[in-house]
């Protein structure tokens, strides 16, 4: 009954809520007591027979197709029915089977997916031995078999593992967006079961552990084996979604199937975005009912008159029904106006309005221009439903690292012995610019060098060649002094993993310049300094962390001296130095402040010979505080602040953080159109700094740059406030805000105050986190407003989207969050468009965004291009779209006034029933998916096109107003002019020709081609497209027109078709179409007239940039600006190190190592893809996550 | 950080690079088509003063013309309109319209006199005009029943609903409905005071006053040689004197294609409307078809009009290629043109002034 039942796609609600799970290993029968969910998975929403029911249900419960429902009832009644039935169910089913199509292939594709995953095979112990089972039958308790590469098949509980210690390495991106590789580790008795099939099917361990949740990282739970009772935590569990890395074989025990995993758990609906146009046309939609209801009202009114004073004497030729008076008449005629002008509320504007989103979303899909080719990246529009506020952006958040650079560090300077090496002098001594061509120093000589490593200084090769010892040491402590993992799959092919990027680039340039870092183990590191390969003792690793800005290691080389390494922040280093180097310090200072000057990240290297027996004694403190149970980091931060003193400087190196490709060009595109950007970054002041300088964020030419960096919140306070006087010294202390009450919400909006000049700001994050508390928010946003860019440092997750919050909450302003990692997601969600930087690794901020691509500088494309068509399509779609039905319906109401306010019709049912959807919908869609008024060269010369979106200039409720007005005025030409013209008027031969048929069809006519007409006025791109949609539908409307007033039709369908011969009879009539011409000019004047008023009087932007791009015509567009390399001018310092904490006790304690396996195929599967080897390395930060708590 | 799940999703880029591996690598680059990068080749007109300025010249130019002419034709065109309704008590039809029942059995007349000042040289038509009339009431224009018309026998025996309360009386009610009811059923008779005293009656023609598609088309009668016969279970409409089968005595104007009940059965627009009666058909070339002189209109007065304050018309008149004398469109194209020309002028001046103001290429940064 159970299958049955899911098997008809209702899920059975479990009466009871699981609180504990217990399963016993291998024990199908015992575990199936539970009723547990089995792996099996279903993401889809119907079945066979429950689509057209299920479906439909969903589609009733919105609001339009109710409403719509509730027109049939009211056209059933017959006292009430001013409209065939058809006019409304012709409509309201093509609607429904359109988004009925929709689901039904939305839904067969998650069937197919599902399918695919659960009939993925995987081995499973069953009776004592192996069998390949399909994922849907895999059962809790069940043993599975996982091989190297495989996904995870359900929650598992870790038993044993082919590699030491019963380790494992698995990636989880497809759970966390973290692509390093993570551990997990057997419980040591059950690692003892190794593959041995036997024992495993003996296995009869008992688990209980917490019922099905969401939570990630976290896991508790028992495991009793043989009496025994073992702790479970997040260690020992393996996740579906996950897959498995550089393990032969694991064996797992399931815990968790199918529906009951964390990755399911995890599968929530995502938060629907709605865009503001969204907003303002549910007010809109609103007030036209309001509107409606207006009309109908003053109608009945009419009709009670009427009533009241004709038709009571009016009975003998139109008897009423009985008991039928005055009032109840007028109640009638009030619904049965509701469903005549019903037009007003139209169900194909939301069907339209999907339509054309969907058309442009895929024109981004489709855009070439943003295409990716290194990473075969398109970009692509995930949510479909969010265009045209690309058009309006005014708000840009950005992540740093991945986004703005491209988290690509290179090794660019250093400074050894007060020595600088690293710049490219030509013979006369003047700097040279590096550029592709510079000639690159050749590093053949060491086989063991990374290919993809550049340098330009050749003076550095010759030192360390010549043997320079001080070169020497510098390049062994990059060799020595660090965390990385060595990976080194065949002979001399090198791999590093670093923790941090700039370690890792560190790391190699030692490597090129004869110091190869080759392997590590707990106790050892193996190096081959200028090809001998030479091993050292590893004693100790004094880690970094974010108070240390440091990390050392001391090591004994093979003749047994011992030497500590560090390497750090300069400010901390040269406080720790000997005296003897006092003198090199203030030349390396001088280079350090050069180098910071260009950007670049920097760190002071030193070293230290120790004692054999201090070092003795140290060791042995330091072994007492690293077991030491309370307060042992500050004891171990003190028992290293002991040893690192007295340090000989070395020098200092330079290392580049990459900007991506076009980020100042984008950024200062964006700036022009109006555009504020806010970096929010989890980099450290100094750094984040540079990055501003360097990406054109902050420029030289800004009249200040304030920096907020307050330990208290009431300092915060002063310098924020501070800097809004110096910005705007007549701004007040209360903040402008504008209230505003709208359908019950109360609104608050903080008004742009005016500054003048630019200003930027920066602000830290200890000081951030004062800023956004409660108080002082508002202060925060009114002086983060007025500067032209904002810069927050040390930033975590929750307070990107705090910000984000802040402004979207505060501001009547759309915004934008682009970022690439798992850490932006908050924002990314936060904003009203998140933005996912995809082709790198890590999917989570892609899955979470709205739109993806793969570099920062598509993002000028996105918004100046695909944003502003959007936007100006979207409105003129709108405004057209409400002009056209307006006109159309208020023809009724002042046709009511010549027919006893009788609800008569004015136009044949039928031309009601397919107006919308035949005779206007495509051109009006060809409209607004066509529709450009300069093209993107043209947009990017003049980023300012962009500023009527930011206001709302082309959409709003003013621009509404008018569109009433207007309609007002088309309908009233549409009515009147045709009644006059008709008036007591006869045909060519006498006959009638004021009948009511022909009226009609004079006035549909009229207004069709009015509509058209107004239609080609809007449009400023006529492709060949649009033509055809325009004449095509004119000529389709005649072609109906005429098939359906014919004799056949009239024969076959006598009661659908009254209209026989009235196309015949009056379009053969010359004053017919003088009418026709009449309407159409009387409508079409006063816009072309006012419009060409305001071209010459008042011109915007837009018309200034149309009639340009109409004189530039014969002359080609000047080509793109070149933009200069900013040299920095001012010397800042600068001192970054993106480093994090954690990674020196795994270094240690050998987890991460790897005993080399000789024969196992692939280690690396990423890293042989062709797009991997055509990419400089990259280095993955392992916990960058951690390094923002 | 719950994200929308999807099955596929599991495999990430994986899939992705599997297929890298096969000699063929399919990029995922965009289709180079014009479509598709938004380049399709297009017209961009815009609005300038080179094509603004001529057109409201050129309308200008042609609607004055057309206005003109139309007003003329339409000022040609002559026409008398007589008002018979009878309300006044000096009108010879008061006693008539005072006196009405739907029931009496002996017809009314009334004898009203006119004379036209200028011969009607061409073909005279004679429509009569109701006003006050709703014609156009929702549930008047309903209330027939167009299959019945058509001759359908089912809808004969058994009307349509829509004809209620004229649907059913004892036996089904053909035509049914409340238009076939109200049909008008006065008679209008012309005569021609001769200068000497003679009172000649004018021919009236009755045929060809209906739309042909009206007459061929949309009403038929019954099959069936008979009408009589075919008509035998029916009633009339309430208010009718005869049957729907003695309309005429002609069978080809007979019964529903009967023209007089086809051209009231086409309702009106507006609650002023004039229908066609008769046709007075030009001779020879040589006499006017009405020439000058006295005329009497004899009225067999059987519409009530006077319960809801209408108004009874007879009227004369000649047309021409724009049909009836209206003189609206006459006015409106030459209004319409010439408010084109002013303000072609109008903005002529603005631009010759204020025009430069978009050459100047000064956008803003």
């Amino acid at each position: 009954m159970g299958s049955l039942l899911s098997a008809c796609g209702i899920n059975v609600k479990k009466k009871k809520v699981e609180e504990e799970r217990h399963l016993r290993a291998n024990d199908r029968e015992f575990n199936l007591s539970f009723k547990y969910a089995n792996n099996a998975i279903k993401t889809s929403k119907y079945n066979v027979f429950t689509f057209l029911p299920l479906n439909l249900f969903e589609q009733f419960q919105r609001l339009a197709n109710a409403y719509f429902v509730f027109l049939l009832i009211l056209q059933l009644i017959p006292q009430i029915s001013s409209l065939s039935w058809f006019t409304t169910v012709v409509p309201l089913l093509l609607v429904l089977s359109i988004t009925l199509a929709k689901d039904l292939s939305d839904d067969i594709t998650r069937h197919k997916n599902d399918n695919h995953v659960n009939n993925r095979k995987v081995e499973v112990l069953i009776d004592g031995e192996l069998k390949s089972e399909k994922w849907m039958n895999v059962q809790v308790g069940d043993i599975v078999k996982l091989e190297n590469n495989e996904f995870v098949t359900a929650d598992l509980l870790l038993l044993s593992s082919s590699e030491p210690l019963n380790l494992i390495y698995i990636e989880t991106a497809e759970l966390d967006g973290e692509t390093n590789l993570k551990v997990k580790q057997a419980l040591t008795i059950t690692g003892d079961l190794g593959n041995d099939i036997q024992r495993l099917a003996a296995f009869s361990g008992e688990v209980r552990c917490e019922p099905p949740n969401n939570r990630l990282d976290k896991f508790t739970g028992t495991l009793t084996v043989g009496g025994e009772t073992l702790s479970l935590d997040n260690d020992r569990i393996l996740l579906r979604g996950c897959t498995l890395r550089n393990t032969e074989w694991c064996f797992g025990l399931v815990v968790f199937g199918g529906p009951d995993t964390k990755l399911m758990q995890n599968s929530g609906k995502s938060i629907f975005k709605r865009t503001s146009i969204d907003h303002l046309m549910n007010v809109l939609v609103i007030f036209i009912f309001g509107f409606l209801a207006f009309m109908c009202t003053i109608l009945s009114i009419g009709n009670a008159i009427w009533e009241y004073q004709e038709g009571n004497s009016f009975i003998a030729f139109l008897p009423r029904a009985d008991g039928a008076n005055a009032s109840l008449s007028a109640f009638l005629t009030f619904w049965s106006y509701v469903i005549i002008l019903n037009t007003v509320v139209p169900i194909s504007l939301y069907v339209s309005v999907e339509i054309l989103r969907l058309g442009n979303s895929y024109f981004i899909d489709w855009d070439r221009k943003m295409y990716h080719v290194k990473s075969d990246t398109p970009a692509q529009a995930r949510t479909t439903t969010l265009n045209e506020e690309l058009g309006q952006i005014k708000y840009i958040f950005s992540d740093k690292t991945g986004t703005l650079t491209q988290n690509i560090m290179t090794f660019n300077r250093c400074s050894i012995n007060g020595k600088s090496y690293g710049e490219v002098v030509d013979f006369a001594g003047q700097r040279v610019e590096v550029t592709e061509k510079t000639e690159k120093v050749d590093f053949s000589w060491n086989s063991l060098a990374d290919p993809k490593f550049y340098f330009h200084d050749h003076k550095l090769v010759e030192a360390v060649k010549l043997g320079s010892p001080e070169v020497q040491s510098f390049f062994r402590l990059l060799a020595l002094c660090h965390t990385v993992m060595p990976e080194e799959k065949t002979e001399g092919e090198l791999f590093y993993q670093a923790q941090s990027p700039d370690e890792g680039a560190l790391v190699t340039a030692a490597r090129n310049f004869g110091f190869v870092f080759r392997s590590r183990t707990p106790e050892t590191i193996s190096v081959v300094e200028m090809g001998v390969p030479t091993t050292y003792k590893l004693l100790a690793v004094l880690d970094f962390n974010n108070v240390r800005k440091r990390m050392s290691v001391i090591v004994r080389n093979p003749e047994g001296k011992l030497t500590l390494y560090c390497k750090g922040a300069d400010t901390i280093i040269f406080e720790r130095l000997h005296p003897s180097s006092t003198k090199l310090m203030e030349v390396t200072t001088e280079h350090l402040n050069e180098y910071a000057g260009e950007g670049l990240r920097t760190l002071a290297l030193a070293y230290k010979d120790l004692d054999e027996d201090k070092f003795e004694e140290w060791r042995e403190r330091h072994h007492e505080a690293s077991t030491a149970l309370d307060d042992r980091e500050a004891k171990l931060d003190a028992i290293y602040e002991e040893i690192e003193k007295d340090l000989l400087l070395l020098g200092a190196s330079a290392v580049e953080d990459k900007l991506q490709d076009g980020v100042p060009q984008t950024i200062e595109q964006l700036a022009k159109a109006d555009i504020k950007i806010w970096v929010l970054t989890g980099d450290k002041q100094e750094t984040a700094e540079n990055i501003g300088y360097s990406c054109n964020m902050l420029r030289e030419e800004m009249k200040e740059i304030f920096i907020v960096a307050a330990n208290t919140a009431e300092e915060v306070r002063e310098e924020l406030v501070n800097a809004r006087k110096k910005m705007s010294p007549e701004s007040g202390d209360e903040p402008p805000i504008q209230k505003s009450r709208l359908l019950g919400k109360k609104s608050q909006v903080l008004e742009d105050e005016k500054v003048d000049g630019e200003y930027g700001l920066v602000i830290n994050g200890h000081s951030l986190a004062f800023a956004l508390q409660k108080d002082m928010q508002l202060e925060l946003l009114r002086t983060a407003c007025m500067c032209q860019a904002v810069i927050c440092c040390r930033v975590t997750p929750l307070q990107k989207a705090q910000v984000v919050e802040l402004v979207k909450k505060n501001k009547k302003a759309v915004t934008l969050a682009i970022g690439d990692g798992a850490n932006d997601v908050s924002m990314i969600k936060t904003a009203h468009i998140g933005v996912g930087i995809s082709g790198q690794e890590g999917m989570q901020a892609v899955l979470s965004s709205d739109f993806s691509f793969a570099q920062f500088r598509y993002l000028q494309r996105l918004l100046l291009v695909h944003g502003r068509w959007s936007y100006l399509r979207m409105c003129k779609f709108l405004r057209y779209f409400f002009y056209k039905n307006f006109t159309f319906t208020f023809v009724h109401f002042w046709y009511g006034f010549f027919c006893g306010f009788s609800a008569q019709t004015v136009y044949d049912e039928w031309f009601i029933t397919i107006y919308n959807l035949m005779y206007t919908a495509l051109p009006v869609i060809g409209l607004s998916l066509f529709d450009q008024d300069v093209n993107d060269r043209w947009s990017f010369q003049y980023p300012q096109l962009y500023a009527p979106g930011q206001l709302n200039q082309y959409f709003s409720k003013m621009a509404f107003a008018r569109i009433l007005l207007h309609s007002c005025y088309s309908s009233l030409i549409l009515f009147f002019v045709p009644w006059a013209a008709m008036c007591d008027t006869v045909r060519d031969d006498g006959k009638d020709i004021a009948d009511y048929q022909s009226f009609a069809l004079l006035a549909q006519t009229c207004l069709l081609i009015a509509v058209s007409v107004q239609l080609g006025l809007d449009t400023y791109y006529w492709t060949a497209v649009n033509q055809f949609f325009l004449w095509g539908s004119l000529s389709v409307y005649f072609a109906v027109t005429f098939t359906m007033y014919s004799n056949g039709m009239y024969l076959i369908f006598t009661s659908s078709f009254p209209f026989i011969g009235t196309a015949r009879n009056s379009l053969n009539q010359p004053n017919v179409w003088l009418t026709i011409l009449l309407t159409t000019i009387l409508c079409s004047l006063p816009v072309v007239a006012k419009r060409f008023l305001f071209i010459q009087l008042k011109p915007t932007i837009n018309d200034k940039v149309r009639h340009k791009v109409r004189q530039a015509k014969a002359v080609p567009l000047p080509p793109p600006r070149k933009f200069p390399r900013r040299r920095i001018s001012t010397r800042r310092s600068g001192y970054a190190f993106s480093h994090a904490r954690g990674y020196g006790d795994l270094v240690t304690s050998g987890r991460f190592l790897r005993i080399p396996v000789k024969t196992r195929p692939t280690l690396f599967p990423h890293s042989e893809t062709p797009v991997a080897d055509s990419t400089p390395q990259t280095y993955r930060t392992i916990f960058e996550e951690a390094q923002s708590p | 950080m719950a994200s929308s799940y999807s099955a596929k999703e599991e495999d990430g880029h994986h899939s992705g690079s599997a297929g890298l591996g096969g000699a063929a690598i399919r990029t995922r680059k965009p289709d180079n088509t014009a479509f598709k990068q938004q380049r399709l080749p297009a017209w961009q007109p815009i609005l300038t003063a080179g094509t603004v300025l001529p057109a409201f010249f050129v309308i200008g130019l042609i609607f004055i013309p057309i206005g003109i002419g139309l007003y003329v034709t339409s000022n040609n065109i002559k026409e008398i309109e007589i008002d018979y309704t009878g309300t006044d008590m000096s009108s010879p039809c008061f006693n008539c319209s005072q006196s009405f029942s739907w029931n009496s059995t002996t017809p009314c007349k009334c004898i009203l006199s006119f004379s036209l000042d200028q011969p009607f040289e061409s073909n005279v038509f004679m429509y009569y005009g109701l006003s006050n009339f709703y014609q156009n009431h929702r549930r008047y224009v309903k209330s027939r029943d167009d299959s019945q018309l058509n001759g359908d026998e089912r809808s004969l025996k058994e009307p349509s609903k829509e004809c209620e309360p004229y649907r059913v009386n004892v036996k089904p009610i053909a035509p049914c409905g409340a238009i076939a009811n109200s049909m008008f059923n006065d008679t209008l008779d012309l005569f021609y005071l001769d200068p000497n005293g003679t009172k000649t009656q004018i021919p009236l023609i009755k045929k060809g006053i209906a739309w042909w598609t009206d007459k061929h088309v949309k009403f038929r009668n019954p099959p069936g040689s008979n009408l009589t016969a075919v008509f035998i279970d029916t009633a009339k409409p309430v208010n009718w004197h005869k049957p729907v089968y003695e309309l005429d005595t002609d069978p080809d104007n007979n019964g529903f294609i009967n023209e007089d009940f086809i051209v009231w059965m086409r309702t009106a627009a507006l609650p002023t409307f004039r229908k066609l009666y008769r046709i007075i058909q030009k001779k020879n070339n040589q006499t006017p078809t009405l020439p000058r002189g006295n005329y009497t209109l004899e009225v067999t007065y059987n519409y009530p009009v006077r319960s809801f304050e209408g108004r009874k018309r007879m009227i004369l008149s000649t047309i021409s290629w724009m049909g009836g004398k209206n003189p609206f469109l006459g006015i409106a194209y030459i209004t319409v043109g010439s408010i084109c020309f002013f303000l072609g002028v109008v903005l002529l001046f603005i631009h010759h002034k204020y025009g430069n103001r978009n050459n100047s290429s000064d956008i803003p940064s």
